[in-house]
Formats: C-alpha cells, sequence, structure tokens
C-alpha cells in the first residue's frame, strides 16, 4: 500500500479523464438500455471492434484514431439500424423481448469476438496518435495527452448527445418512446422509426468510443468481457437514461477504480466493476439519485 | 409431487440412471479407447452444465450468463481442496456443488428482486471478477495456473480417463433426475407460473422470490459439480482455461438448441453441438468450431425458441391437423 499525497492526487486525476471516456462509452448504452429498453450486452463488443478497425485505418492511412473513428461511426450506425430491424422482427414485434433478446445479443457479443479473433488472431492491437507520449503537467499533477485529448472528446460528444436529445424534435421523441409509444403514435410518429434512429445513434457512439479506447490502450479480441461490467455498472449507477447521471457515474466510477489500481495494484480493479454493479442492484437500483430499493 | 408418486419417481429414476450409467461403461470397455472416454467425458459435462442452466433459464425463465463462472468455481474448489487436503475426487466434487450453491444463493437473493435483465447482467460480469480473484490467488497458482497429479490408476476401473467419463455420466444423470423431479413438483409448476407471468404468480400465492433463489441455488450447485472433475481430466488448470467464455455460450447454446421446457432438451442439445464441436475442432479449427457455435446458437435464438424438441413438436401436430 502506498498512502503518497501525490500519487493519489495524480490517480484521481487519471480516474477522472477515464471516467470521461467511461461515460462516454456508457452514454450509446443508457441511451439503447435506458431509453429503449433494448439490453444490448453487445454493446462493449461494438465498441471494441471499432477500436480494432480505427487500429487497421490508422495504420493504413496514418490518420488519427479520433477522426477515424468520426469516419466509421455512421458505417456503424447504419450497421446498428440493421441490427435494430433484425431484434425488432424476431424479438421486439413477437412481445419476446428480453429474455430471448438477451440471448440473441449475447450470441452477436461471442460471434464479435471470435470473429475478432479469427481475423486478427489474439494480439493486442493499439493505435499511435502524433500525441500519445506527450504529458500536460499542472504542478506535480500529470495528465498524458493519450488520455487527456479522448477525454476532452469525450465530453463534447456527452454535450452534442445531450443538445441533441434535449433540443432537436427527433431528440425529443427520443425520450419520449421511452415514456410513451402510444402517445407517440397519437402525434403520428412511428415508433419503430425513432427506435431504429436511436439505436443506430447508440452503435454510433460505441464506434466513436472504440476510437478514444485505442488511443487511451491496446485491445484484444477479449477486451470487451472486462467492459460489459463497467459499462452496465456506470448505467445503473446513473439512473437508467440519465445523461448527467451516466455522466458523474462514469467520473466517480473512473476515479475508484484508479483509486484502487494506485492502492491495491491494478490486478484488483475489475473487481470494483462487480462489486459497485452487484451493491446498486442489492440497495440502490434506480442509481445514485434514485429512490432506494 | 405427493409420497407415493415420489417414491416411484426417484425409484424409477434411479434404476434408469443406474442402467444407463452400466450401459454406457460397458458401451465404452467395448469400444475400448480412450478418445471414447474422453469425449463422453465432454459430452456429459456438458449435458450436465446445460440441465443445470436450463432450470434456472429454461423452467423460470432468467438468463444466467455466468455457467462458465459457477463450472470455474467448481474447478478451482478442487485444485484447492486437492492441495490443501488432497482430497478424493468425488468429495471435491461434493464441495464444488457446495461452492456453485453458495454463488448461486449470494447472486440470486442480491439480484432476483429485480427485473430478470438485472441478475442476467449481474451474471456477465461475475465471471470476470472471480477470474480477477483466482489471478490473484497464488495457492491456486494465480495466473501462471496449477498442477494435479493424476492419480495412475483406480481400483475397479480399467483406466483413470474411465473413470472420470463415468463419474461426469453420475454427475449428468443426478442432474437430469433432479430436473425430471423439479418439473414433475410444486416448485416446478410455481418457475413456469413465474416464467409466463411473475406478478400474476405471486398475486396466487406463489412465493416466487423463494423458488427464484432455489432454482439459482441448484443450478449454481449443479454447475460447480459439473466443474469439480476439469483439473483431473486435464492435469492442469489456468485461470484462461477454466473461465473460457465457451462453456457459458455452451451452457446456454445446448437447452436453446434442444429445447427448454423439459431436461430431455439440454441433453440432445449437448449431445448434438457437444459432438458437432469435437468433430469441427477435429477436422476445421477450434475457432471454426466457436463461430459454428455462435451461429447455430443465434439461428435457433432467432428462428426456432421452443428448440428442436418444439420443432418435432409443432411439425407432428401439423401433420395430425391435416
Amino acid at each position: 500500500m502506498n498512502f503518497d499525497p501525490i500519487l493519489i492526487v495524480n490517480a484521481c486525476a487519471s480516474g477522472l479523464l477515464l471516467g470521461a471516456f467511461y461515460a462516454m462509452a456508457a452514454a450509446g448504452l443508457s441511451v439503447s438500455f435506458g431509453l429503449l429498453d433494448i439490453v444490448n450486452i453487445a454493446h462493449p463488443a461494438l465498441m471494441v471492434a471499432a477500436a480494432f478497425v480505427v487500429a487497421a485505418l490508422t495504420e493504413a492511412t496514418a490518420l488519427d484514431p479520433l477522426l477515424a473513428s468520426l469516419i466509421i461511426a455512421p458505417l456503424f450506425a447504419l450497421f446498428g439500424a440493421g441490427l435494430y430491424r433484425v431484434y425488432h422482427f424476431f424479438f421486439e414485434s413477437r412481445g419476446e423481448g428480453s429474455i430471448r433478446g438477451l440471448a440473441f445479443f449475447f450470441g452477436l457479443m461471442f460471434l464479435i469476438e471470435v470473429s475478432l479473433l479469427v481475423l486478427w488472431g489474439a494480439d493486442q492491437q493499439f493505435a499511435e496518435a502524433r500525441y500519445s507520449s506527450g504529458v500536460f503537467s499542472i504542478g506535480k499533477v500529470d495528465f498524458p495527452l493519450r488520455m487527456l485529448v479522448p477525454a476532452i472528446c469525450a465530453l463534447a460528444v456527452f454535450a452534442a448527445l445531450s443538445a441533441f436529445l434535449k433540443m432537436t424534435f427527433v431528440g425529443r421523441a427520443i425520450s419520449a418512446v421511452a415514456q410513451d409509444r402510444e402517445a407517440l403514435r397519437l402525434m403520428g410518429i412511428d415508433p419503430v422509426r425513432i427506435k431504429t434512429i436511436a439505436f443506430a445513434l447508440s452503435v454510433g457512439l460505441a464506434a466513436l468510443a472504440g476510437g478514444a479506447l485505442i488511443v487511451i490502450q491496446p485491445v484484444d479480441s477479449s477486451s470487451a468481457q472486462i467492459f460489459v461490467g463497467r459499462l452496465f455498472a456506470i448505467v445503473i449507477m446513473g439512473g437508467l437514461g440519465s445523461l448527467p447521471g451516466t455522466l458523474i457515474a462514469g467520473l466517480l466510477f473512473g476515479v475508484i477504480e484508479d483509486l484502487t489500481a494506485t492502492l491495491l495494484g491494478p490486478s484488483w480493479s475489475p473487481a470494483i466493476a462487480f462489486g459497485l454493479l452487484l451493491g446498486f442492484l442489492a440497495l440502490r437500483p434506480r442509481g445514485l439519485f434514485g429512490a432506494p430499493a | 409431487m405427493n409420497g407415493a408418486t415420489g417414491f416411484a419417481f426417484w425409484r424409477n429414476g434411479l434404476a434408469l440412471a443406474l442402467g444407463a450409467l452400466i450401459a454406457t461403461a460397458l458401451a465404452l470397455r467395448a469400444v475400448h479407447n480412450d478418445y471414447a472416454f474422453y469425449l463422453g467425458y465432454i459430452v456429459f459435462q456438458y449435458a450436465a452444465l446445460a440441465i443445470a442452466w436450463n432450470i434456472l433459464g429454461g423452467y423460470a425463465g432468467f438468463v444466467n450468463f455466468g455457467a462458465g463462472a459457477f463450472f470455474a468455481a467448481g474447478a478451482y474448489t478442487t485444485v484447492a481442496l486437492n492441495k490443501a487436503l488432497a482430497l478424493p475426487l468425488p468429495l471435491c466434487v461434493l464441495a464444488g456443488g457446495f461452492t456453485g450453491a453458495a454463488l448461486g444463493l449470494i447472486m440470486g437473493s442480491l439480484t432476483l428482486r429485480l427485473r430478470g435483465v438485472y441478475f442476467a447482467i449481474s451474471t456477465l460480469s461475475l465471471s470476470v471478477v472471480l477470474q480477477t480473484l483466482v489471478v490473484n490467488w497464488t495457492y491456486v497458482g494465480g495466473s501462471s495456473g496449477a498442477y494435479i497429479v493424476r492419480p495412475k490408476a483406480i481400483p475397479l476401473f480399467a483406466s483413470y480417463t474411465e473413470f472420470l467419463c463415468l463419474l461426469m455420466f453420475a454427475i449428468a444423470a443426478t442432474a437430469a433426475l433432479v430436473a425430471a423431479a423439479i418439473e414433475r413438483s410444486s416448485i416446478g409448476m410455481g418457475l413456469a407460473a413465474i416464467r409466463d407471468d411473475e406478478t400474476a404468480a405471486a398475486a396466487v400465492g406463489v412465493p416466487t422470490l423463494r423458488l427464484k433463489v432455489l432454482a439459482a441455488t441448484t443450478s449454481g450447485a449443479i454447475m460447480g459439480m459439473a466443474g469439480a472433475p476439469l483439473p483431473f481430466y486435464n492435469s492442469y488448470l489456468n485461470p484462461d482455461s477454466a473461465f473460457a467464455i465457451g462453456y457459458t455460450v455452451n451452457a446456454m447454446a445446448m437447452p436453446l438448441v434442444g429445447g427448454t421446457q423439459t431436461w430431455l432438451g439440454p441433453v440432445i442439445g449437448a449431445a448434438l453441438l457437444g459432438s458437432i464441436q469435437q468433430l469441427a475442432v477435429a477436422f476445421i479449427s477450434s475457432s471454426a468450431s466457436l463461430v459454428l457455435i455462435g451461429l447455430v446458437f443465434m439461428g435457433f435464438v432467432a428462428l426456432a425458441p421452443q428448440g428442436l424438441i418444439g420443432l418435432l413438436r409443432s411439425s407432428r401436430a401439423t401433420r395430425v391437423s391435416r
């Protein structure tokens, strides 16, 4: 154990940067799971798949990884739209949403993982950005640029998403579809169309998160497994579907995880997600700001 | 299930299981090939896992994504007990069952009060966290794994592999008996009521939470038992092989392919998918077999929700109605 205060402050700083990334990665899930009630377990796997594609694209074209993720995001969104239609056709429209739908997304997660393994092998993939080795320091507190730049982009994406959901017609319809499908239909809006757009948005966000992920750390084909617990813990902590809640939960989660890694050793950090997830489900299933169980 | 029919069920069931055990033993002896025992072990192991998963997943409709974690918990119970007390394997199997049951009880009582999705999500990360614990636990070998000295010979059996294979058969048969008993009892009816409409079930007085936790505990116990012989089967166990995602996928895919309403469904699924995978591993590659299993899994989930048994039934029904 090491209680050096500078170390702790540094852990908090890098935890905040990591947390901003977690919040963005969880934002897409917050839209699908929180707003649409579609439990897309494959969300982290889609993010890791995007990270692989970004790594390949960066190596081939010397493009910046974050820019590359912006380019592939529309393709992922298109895939997401198709995916929702398949899910809707086979499960949602037959009123068999949750259990078989869960199995469907689990199968997808497994297929993505195995496909990455077959296509790229078991090696770690990484992408070098121009700023990867730079560090921005305030006094003795370091902000490595490979964390700082993705964190700033994540916050920008987060702000754009919030503005979109609050201010545009489609965005408000997405928030409404969660609350009252019938009212939406009475207003002449097709709920399935709105849900298609929202799910596409969520998968597009997974692609953007994949770009940030590959700048922050190398990934391999099984990386998604560890993110499942993290992202669902954050979305549940944030109170399903609440973007401000997701942001705060993400930041908090990053800090807790980095402090644990500093104090107990990095090999313990995966246990944090699970502990928080179970704790919240048992005690406060409505999240940090919701009513207790 | 009342007393008399209950007794008849157990008597017939046990006689059937014992008969099947002896028949399997003789058949495998006749083949007289250690590979047959290896293959048999894998199929029986998957059958036990699939039947266990189905008790909660099929009967009650609660998806457990942590089958692999329960399985690995049983395997690591054996490693720890073998190192600490040099316990013989049958006792390790019981201990593995206890570990699995305890895990099921804890997970179930913490999350089964909520919608089924939450139980599913928390079991999804169970595997990651148990793996973390094992990697940090140097006593059982940490990330580099542990070796198990396998006895050369064992009385009454031709080889140790034969013993393992028949032990696994006994575990699978126990699982089938327990599952069949649950189906026929008020527990099974209560679970079916929960699957169909939990609110309505609770309203007519079904003790939903107690039944769900009971199902999670039973299912966990069998998964732990199925994992316990693994270290002896492989002579070596490391976290990556014990927590391989393939166990989880198979434990779910097999009931879904076979059919989730009775214990026979998972058995059919295990026999079918288990042997297809072994063939694919032998003739194509292990990653090809994983892709195959993923595709079959998704295909059945989307197109044949009642599994093969359901397909057969509906084709027979249409033939009769014609």
